[in-house]
């Protein structure tokens, strides 16, 4: 906390990691800590000014790759987002922001060093991974399951030293049967939605990073029937039989809009 | 021409199997038997191509009624932008001799390819149904190749007040930049050319780092009013509402002046240019007058919400998430739906749920409206359309069902 228990949420370059709407999530959050009676302060930060590191959750979004360098480079010089998360401050980190955050990650042809922070490593998958992403908490989980959409090019292995935020039903997420991960007081995932709309519950889960327990509290109006949408949304993409004649017309329509994909 | 006879029974079938109108799927069908076929469709023909997220169908049409002064020019009016409704569209009326053609961002590379086109319209590039488009950049990326590609026989016309649209089409020949405007700048904070911060100060833009910057324009909108050297300031008056269709107006006379056509005599065409494919028309539904607006995407909406703060009283906000729409729903917080605080929003469409929680975070009253018809009919009538902005099928199906009025 700061020296006034003021909450400080410090949304990190929002402009450039936050192409994916992930920007909201840091609305989200501080709404949430409000409803549950915490005095809280967004700090926005701007590419590619100082990050303070004084803040208590800091919010990273995703990106494209070039957004993702240069996120990384500013962040690696100037220091701020290592030296807070040292001092205990609670991280919530959403794709390309949650590959930066590990060991190394693609960009463009070449691996590059992120920034340690996460035991983890990204690299190209074979084929871009976009659509409903269903995760289910591990067993005992504080986590209920979680809903978003994903979109990104990389996968992410994790090493010893991170655990994954849970399983995956339906989608793609790390790559390897997982999504995300934990370590310490970080939290990731390559759920968009944003993840904080579609999944309160992670928003709580990370404010309690910082303040400890804190009481349940009710869903925002309509978050619960968002959520169950969702989810069903999720569920019903593989078990729904699709009419042959209707299937062989989206072909012919996927195959005129087939572009190059990037390796 | 056995492919365009497959391609025809494909769109009746299409049509008989409720699938769509059927353009695009009996083009689909028989691109698929030959690849060739928009390149044979297009030989001997002088071609403007018109792309980017926002703009396209109106650009097209401006363009179209130009040219369409003294000859005959095919368009794809129903907005079916992707190459199998451009075959369609060139073998419609095999006696046109010029054809302007909306074709889909992502297709540009594809469709100059094959049709060698005398004038390529870049208009904007911002995100956009990015489950389909990945990144902004690769599309940039494709444009900036196809404009390397082009010879001196096609002129590009871009905007200069788009870095990404610039990145791309200054790897052409021959430009004609029109400073049309951009509000929207969140797909342009980094250069495209080498990821450096741009530096922006008002209407300019620059890369400190590798010299990318905002070229001279040829033609410029400043205000409502159309800029060209050697000419006195044109006054715009537009029958179409909006900064945006101004935008448009003053690229489509950019493209005039690279067809060789009168500045004063094209922006009396497009003037007269009202309602594409019903945007901006009034419709009645369950009594109502409602004000149809499209918006599909941040910097569309951005927009919107300009045209729809010029009025008071409830607003109708429809948001579809299907193939034609864009999968992925969290763009809608990227939109400064705060501007609509102290009006009242009726949230319809598949994806009403997720525009509700936007809505609520941004802190402006909405109501949830499984059935648009009877909540219509509750509304006090206030004497004035009801604006209606909505995303591309939301749109086109309250447009299938409404009476014009």
């Amino acid at each position: 906390m700061t020296s006034d228990s003021t909450l400080l949420v410090v949304a990190v370059y929002p402009a450039v990691l936050g192409t994916y709407g992930d920007a909201g999530n840091a609305a989200i959050l501080t709404a949430r800590a409000r409803q549950h009676g915490l005095d809280v302060r967004l700090h926005v930060v701007e590419p590619f000014a100082p990050v303070p590191a004084d803040g208590d959750v800091y919010l990273l979004g995703g990106s494209d790759d070039a957004a993702q360098s240069g996120a990384a480079d500013a962040l690696r010089a100037q220091g701020g987002l290592a030296r807070a998360v040292d001092r205990g401050a609670a991280v919530f980190a959403v794709c390309a922001g949650f590959q930066l955050l590990g060991k190394s990650f693609p960009a463009g042809d070449r691996q590059v060093a992120g920034l340690g922070l996460l035991d983890a490593d990204s690299r190209r998958l074979a084929s871009r991974a976009v659509g409903e992403l269903l995760i289910q908490p591990g067993v005992p989980s504080d986590l209920p399951e979680l809903t978003g959409y994903e979109n990104h090019a990389s996968g992410t292995t994790l090493g010893p030293a991170a655990a994954p935020l849970g399983t995956v039903e339906m989608g793609i997420g790390n790559g390897d049967g997982v999504d995300g991960a934990r370590q310490g007081r970080i939290t990731a995932t390559y759920l968009h939605g944003p993840a904080l709309a579609r999944n309160i519950v992670l928003a709580d889960h990370v404010l309690q990073q910082v303040v400890g327990t804190l009481p349940a509290l009710p869903y925002p109006p309509y978050a619960d029937r968002l959520r169950a949408e969702r989810i069903r949304a999720a569920r019903s993409r593989a078990d729904r039989p699709r009419a042959p004649l209707q299937e062989l017309f989206e072909q012919i329509g996927r195959r005129s809009r087939r572009r190059r994909s990037r390796p | 021409m056995v492919a365009l006879e497959v391609g025809r029974t494909a769109n009746v079938m299409s049509r008989r199997f409720g699938l769509g109108d059927g353009t695009t799927i009996g083009g689909a069908a028989a691109l698929a038997l030959d690849p060739h076929l928009l390149a044979e469709c297009s030989a001997g023909r002088s071609v403007v191509l018109v792309s980017g997220t926002n703009g396209k169908t109106t650009t097209t049409r401006m363009i179209a009624q130009i040219w369409g002064a003294d000859r005959r020019v095919i368009s794809n009016a129903s907005g079916a932008n992707l190459p199998a409704a451009h075959v369609v569209a060139l073998a419609s009326d095999p006696r046109a001799g010029a054809a302007v053609l909306e074709v889909d961002e992502g297709h540009l590379h594809a469709v100059c390819r094959a049709v060698r086109p005398s004038v390529v319209v870049m208009l904007n590039l911002t995100r956009d149904q990015l489950d389909r488009m990945s990144e902004v950049r690769h599309v940039a990326a494709e444009w900036r190749e196809l404009a390397s590609e082009l010879t001196d026989q096609t002129v590009v016309v871009a905007n200069t007040d788009d870095p990404m649209t610039v990145w791309a089409a200054s790897a052409a020949s021959r430009v004609v930049w029109v400073s049309a405007g951009q509000p929207w700048t969140l797909d342009s904070v980094l250069c495209p050319a080498c990821g450096e911060l741009l530096v922006r100060g008002g209407c300019d833009w620059s890369c400190g780092a590798c010299g990318l910057r905002r070229p001279v324009a040829d033609v410029a909108l400043v205000d409502d009013h159309v800029v060209l050297p050697g000419h006195p300031d044109l006054p715009l008056r537009l029958g179409l509402p909006g900064r945006a269709n101004r935008a448009n107006a003053v690229v489509a006379l950019g493209a005039a002046t690279a067809l060789g056509v009168a500045p004063e005599l094209a922006l009396s065409v497009v003037e007269r240019v009202s309602s594409v494919g019903g945007r901006y028309g009034t419709v009645r539904v369950a009594g109502r007058s409602l004000r149809l607006l499209l918006a599909k995407n941040p910097a569309g909406w951005l927009e919107t919400l300009e045209l729809v703060g010029a009025s008071t009283g409830p607003v109708v906000v429809g948001i579809n998430a299907r193939a034609a729409d864009g999968r992925d729903t969290s763009w809608l917080w990227d939109v400064p739906f705060e501007q609509l605080r102290g009006r009242q929003v009726l949230a319809v469409g598949d994806r009403r749920v997720d525009l509700a929680v936007r809505l609520l975070y941004a802190e402006v009253d909405v109501r949830l409206v499984d059935d648009l018809d009877s909540e219509l009919s509750t509304l006090e009538n206030l004497g004035r359309p009801i604006d209606c902005a909505l995303t591309y099928t939301a749109f086109q199906d309250l447009r299938r069902r409404a009476h014009d009025e």
